[in-house]
C-alpha cells in the first residue's frame, strides 16, 4: 500500500521501477519499444500523405479534395462507362434484334446468352431457381411443358408483362374456378381419377369413368377436351407427367377444391429493352425453347 | 427524510407503471410496464419496512458483495448469451429452426440482437462493472463512494438488461446496431450509467493512494464515453409516452454516422479500453511480475482514446458518405494500430520472467491467449478498414469472423481469466474447485474460436468473390442464392464451434458455482513454480 515513489530494482530484469505500487502491482520503467514507436511514425506519415492525396479534410463548404482528384462515385462511373462503351454496339443490336433469328448471328446469340443468365440470377431465381429448374408453385423452364408458350413472343411477353399481378394492365390473365362448392365430395374425388388416368397414373377406372362427364363439362373449356391444355389461357397440359403443384391425389384434390393462381411480376419497367431481350433468349435456349 | 422520498419516488413510478401497463398501446411498453411496477413496488414495500430499523454501520473495508453478484451475474449472462448464439448460428445454417410455432418471437431476426446485447452488454457489461468495482478499491485503497449506490448501478443494468431482452422478443426496437432499446430503456440506462459514474470518481477522488494506476484511466475513458456515446446515438423523441417506438431525430446518412459513430466506439471503449483496465490488474496480479512499461502505458492510452474515436466511418465505406469522411475514417483506423497493439506489448512483456508458468498455470494461459486474439483483431481491423480491402470483405460473413475473434478470443478469455481469479479470493477459497476443468475450459474455448473465425474467413472471402465475379461482358455470374448454399459447410463448422465455445463456458459456471460452495477438491497447487 506504499507510494513514496521509491525505486527499486526489478530482479528478475534489473530494470528500474517507477517506484508506484498499488495492491502489489509495479511498474518498470522501460522505454518504449523502438520498433513499436517507428510503426506509429510510419502510419501516421502514411496517413498525412494519404489524406494529401485523397479527398480528406473538411473546410468550410466543402472538404479538400485531394491532389489525385479522386471520388468513389467518378470510379464507379467510370467503371460503368467502360462496360457500355464495350458492350453499347451489341446491346443496341440485342435490344432491335429479331430473336427468330438469333441463331444466325453466333456472336450476339453468345452475348444474349452471358447476359440473360447474369438477369435472370439477379432477377428470377428467387423463384425459378438458380439453375432454372423451378420449385413447387414456380414453372421449371428447363423443360417444353410451357403454360403460356414457349416460342420468343410468348416467353419476351411473359417476361415483360408478368402474370396475374395488378401492377401490369397487359399482364397474362386466367382464373381457375374453385369447385370446392361447386363438386360433391364425391364429384372431386372423381374428377381426380379422371385426371389421374389421362395423365397415364394410377387410377380407379370405375371413378375416373364416372369423372369423364364432369371434366368435359367443366374443365374441358381450359383444359381442352383431352386434356392437353391452352396457352392462351395458361390452363397446363394435364396428360404429362410435369406438374406444378403436385399429381399426387392430395395436390390434385387441393387444386380442384381450392384452385391455384400463381403470380408472377411484370418486369418491362424495370429491365431494359436489351435485357428483356437477352433473358428471353437465356430461358429460350434452356431447353424448351418453341 | 431521505426513505420519504424514497418512498414518493417509488409510489410515483409505481403508480405510473401501472397506469402504463393499463394504456400502452403495444405489447413490450405494456410488458415492460408491468416489470417496472413490479420492481418500484416490492422496492416500496421494502423501503417501508425498513423505516424504523436502525441505520447500519457503515462497514469497514472493500465492499465486495457486489463484486460477488457480479461475478455470478457474469457467469449467468455469459452462458444465456452464447447459448442464444449457437441457436443463431444453427438457424442459418437450418432455417427450419426457425420453428413456425415460436414465431416471431424465435426468429433469428428477433434472436440475433438478444444474442449481440446478451454478450456484449449482459455478459461484458456485468464482467465491466464487477471487475471495475473490484480494481478501483485495491488500486484506490479506499472502500467504494456512495453507500449503496454501487448496488443499485448492479441491479439497475441487469434491469436494463432484462428489459432490452424482452423488448427485442417482442418487436420494440430502434434497430440502431447495439443501440436497440426504445427511448424509455435508454433513459434508465443513463440514469444508472450516471450513478457508475458518480461512484467510481467517488471511490477515485478519497483513493489513500498517491497516483491513479493505468487501469483506472480505461476504466474511466471506458465510463465517461459510453455515456457520451449512448446519449448522441440515442436522441429520439417518443411517438407517444403510452408507447414504444420512438423516432431518431438523425436521418439519412447523418444517422447512419452517428450510429456507427457510436458502433464502432461500443467496440473501441466498451470492449477495447474497458477490457484493458481488466487486462492492466489482472495480468500483473496472475503472473505476479511488474507491468512491462509506465510510458508505454501513458503513451498508447492517450494515443488510443485520441484516436479511436474518429475510425467509425470505416463501417460506411462506399455508401452515401462523402469521400473525404471515409479516408478520415481510414487513415484514423491505419495510425490506430500501434497504439491498440500498445495494450498487448505491455500485457505479454508483463509476463517477462514469468513464462515458465503457462506451463502450469491456465488461468494465465488464457490472458495470453486472449492477448495474441487482442492483437489478431487489432490488425485484421485496421486492415479491413483500408477500402480495397472492405470492398471485398464488406457485408460478408468476414466480419463476423473479425467481430468474433475479438470477442469470444479477447473480451471472452480475459472475462473468464478474470472471473477465475476473483472466485476463490472473492469466496476465501484457496483456488478454483477443479484446476483441470479450468484447462477443459481452455481448450474447448481455443479451438472453439478457431474453428468460427476459420470459417467465417474462408466463407466471407468465398462470399465476397463470389459477389464481385463478373464474366468477359462485364454480367456477373452468380445469384445470392448460389452465395448462400456455397456457404452452407461453414455455417455447420461455425455453429460446431459455438457449441464448444458454449460448453467451456458451462463448465466455468460450474467450476464457479462448486468453488463458491466450498469443500475444495484436493489437486496439486498451481501456479506456484516446482521445488
Amino acid at each position: 500500500m506504499s507510494s513514496n515513489d521509491q525505486k527499486d530494482i526489478d530482479e528478475v530484469t534489473g530494470t528500474d521501477t517507477t517506484g508506484h505500487d498499488w495492491d502489489g502491482i509495479k511498474e518498470l520503467n522501460n522505454p518504449l519499444p523502438r520498433w513499436w514507436l517507428w510503426s506509429l511514425y510510419l502510419t501516421i506519415i502514411w496517413a498525412v500523405g494519404y489524406t494529401i492525396a485523397y479527398p480528406a479534410w473538411p473546410m468550410v463548404s466543402s472538404a479538400t479534395a485531394g491532389v489525385l482528384g479522386y471520388s468513389t462515385r467518378a470510379e464507379v462511373a467510370q467503371d460503368i462507362a467502360r462496360f457500355e462503351d464495350a458492350n453499347g454496339e451489341i446491346l443496341a443490336q440485342l435490344a432491335s434484334a429479331d430473336l427468330n433469328v438469333l441463331n444466325e448471328n453466333p456472336e450476339l446469340l453468345r452475348f444474349a446468352n452471358s447476359a440473360g443468365v447474369a438477369v435472370f440470377r439477379n432477377n428470377c431465381s428467387q423463384c425459378h431457381g438458380s439453375g432454372a429448374a423451378g420449385a413447387l408453385g414456380y414453372p421449371n423452364l428447363l423443360d417444353d411443358d410451357w403454360l403460356w408458350g414457349g416460342d420468343f413472343e410468348n416467353i419476351e411477353y411473359t417476361v415483360r408483362h408478368g402474370i396475374r399481378n395488378e401492377e401490369d394492365w397487359d399482364a397474362r390473365y386466367s382464373e381457375m374456378t374453385a369447385y370446392d362448392e361447386i363438386f360433391s365430395n364425391e364429384e372431386v374425388d372423381q374428377v381426380v381419377q379422371y385426371v389421374r388416368l389421362i395423365s397415364g397414373q394410377e387410377h380407379d377406372a370405375g371413378m375416373a369413368e364416372a369423372g369423364t362427364e364432369l371434366f368435359l363439362n367443366n374443365c374441358s373449356a381450359c383444359h381442352g377436351d383431352e386434356g392437353m391444355g391452352n396457352y392462351d389461357l395458361g390452363a397446363p397440359n394435364l396428360t404429362d407427367a410435369i406438374w406444378l403443384y403436385g399429381g399426387d391425389l392430395e395436390s390434385l384434390e387441393e387444386t380442384v377444391r381450392y384452385a391455384r393462381f400463381g403470380v408472377m411480376p411484370p418486369w418491362g419497367e424495370r429491365l431494359s429493352e436489351a435485357q428483356i431481350k437477352a433473358v428471353t433468349a437465356y430461358v429460350h435456349q434452356l431447353g424448351g425453347g418453341e | 427524510m431521505g426513505n420519504y422520498i424514497k418512498l414518493i419516488a417509488l409510489g410515483g413510478v409505481t403508480l405510473f407503471a401501472a397506469i402504463g401497463a393499463n394504456w400502452g398501446r403495444d405489447v413490450a411498453y405494456i410488458v415492460h410496464a408491468m416489470i417496472i411496477m413490479v420492481v418500484a413496488a416490492y422496492m416500496f414495500v421494502r423501503v417501508l419496512r425498513r423505516m424504523d430499523a436502525p441505520a447500519y454501520a457503515t462497514p469497514d473495508g472493500y465492499m465486495d458483495d457486489v463484486v460477488r453478484a457480479g461475478v455470478i451475474a457474469t457467469s449467468f449472462w455469459g452462458v444465456i448469451g452464447m447459448l442464444v448464439g449457437v441457436v443463431i448460428a444453427f438457424q442459418l445454417a437450418f432455417p427450419a429452426l426457425n420453428f413456425e410455432v415460436l414465431q416471431p418471437y424465435g426468429n433469428f431476426g428477433r434472436l440475433r440482437p438478444l444474442h449481440t446485447s446478451a454478450v456484449i452488454f449482459a455478459f461484458g457489461g456485468n464482467a465491466l462493472i464487477m471487475s471495475s468495482f473490484y480494481i478501483v478499491q485495491r488500486t484506490c485503497g479506499a472502500r467504494l463512494w456512495g453507500g449503496n449506490l454501487a448496488w443499485f448501478v448492479f441491479w439497475g443494468y441487469n434491469l436494463f438488461i432484462i428489459l432490452a431482452a424482452t423488448g427485442y422478443l417482442l418487436g420494440a426496437t430502434q434497430s440502431k446496431e447495439y443501440a436497440e432499446p426504445e427511448w424509455y430503456v435508454d433513459i434508465w440506462l443513463t440514469i444508472v450509467w450516471v450513478a457508475f459514474l458518480a461512484v467510481y470518481l467517488g471511490t477515485i477522488f478519497k483513493r489513500t493512494e498517491k497516483h491513479i494506476y493505468v487501469a483506472n484511466w480505461f476504466l474511466l475513458a471506458f465510463i465517461v464515453t459510453v455515456a457520451m456515446l449512448h446519449i448522441v446515438n440515442n436522441i429520439s423523441i417518443p411517438v407517444s409516452i403510452w408507447g414504444s417506438k420512438s423516432v431518431q431525430v438523425f436521418s439519412g446518412v447523418q444517422d447512419a454516422m452517428v450510429q456507427w459513430w457510436y458502433g464502432h466506439n461500443a467496440v473501441g471503449f466498451f470492449l477495447t479500453a474497458g477490457f484493458l483496465g481488466m487486462m492492466y490488474y489482472f495480468v500483473p496480479k496472475q503472473a505476479g511480475r511488474p507491468v512491462y512499461s509506465y510510458k508505454l502505458s501513458i503513451i498508447h492510452f492517450w494515443a488510443l482514446i485520441f484516436l479511436y474515436i474518429w475510425a467509425g466511418p470505416h463501417h460506411l465505406h462506399y455508401t452515401a458518405l462523402p469521400d473525404w469522411a471515409a479516408t478520415l475514417g481510414m487513415v484514423f483506423s491505419i495510425v490506430l494500430w500501434m497504439p491498440s497493439w500498445g495494450g498487448m506489448i505491455n500485457g505479454l512483456m508483463t509476463l517477462q520472467g514469468a513464462w515458465d508458468k503457462l506451463r502450469t498455470d491456465p488461468i494465465l494461459r488464457m490472458m495470453v491467449i486472449s492477448l495474441a486474439f487482442y492483437g489478431m483483431s487489432t490488425f485484421e481491423g485496421p486492415m479491413m478498414s483500408i477500402k480495397a480491402v472492405n470492398s471485398l470483405s464488406h457485408y460478408t460473413d468476414w466480419t463476423i469472423g473479425h467481430v468474433h475473434s475479438g470477442a469470444l478470443g479477447w473480451n471472452g478469455m480475459i472475462t473468464f481469466a478474470a472471473l477465475y481469479f476473483l472466485t476463490p479470493k472473492l469466496w476465501g477459497r484457496a483456488q478454483m474447485y477443479s484446476m483441470s476443468a479450468i484447462n477443459w475450459h481452455f481448450w474447448l474455448a481455443t479451438i472453439g474460436i478457431i474453428l468460427y473465425a476459420a470459417s467465417m474467413w474462408v466463407t466471407g472471402i468465398m462470399e465476397g468473390l463470389m459477389w464481385r465475379e463478373v464474366d468477359a461482358n462485364g454480367f456477373l455470374v452468380n445469384s445470392f442464392a448460389d452465395t448462400v448454399s456455397a456457404k452452407f459447410p461453414m455455417y455447420v463448422v461455425r455453429g460446431l464451434g459455438g457449441v464448444l465455445y458454449l460448453t467451456g463456458a458451462v463448465i466455468m459456471s460450474w467450476n464457479i458455482f462448486m468453488t463458491i460452495r466450498g469443500g475444495a477438491k484436493v489437486t496439486a497447487p498451481v501456479g506456484v513454480p516446482a521445488e
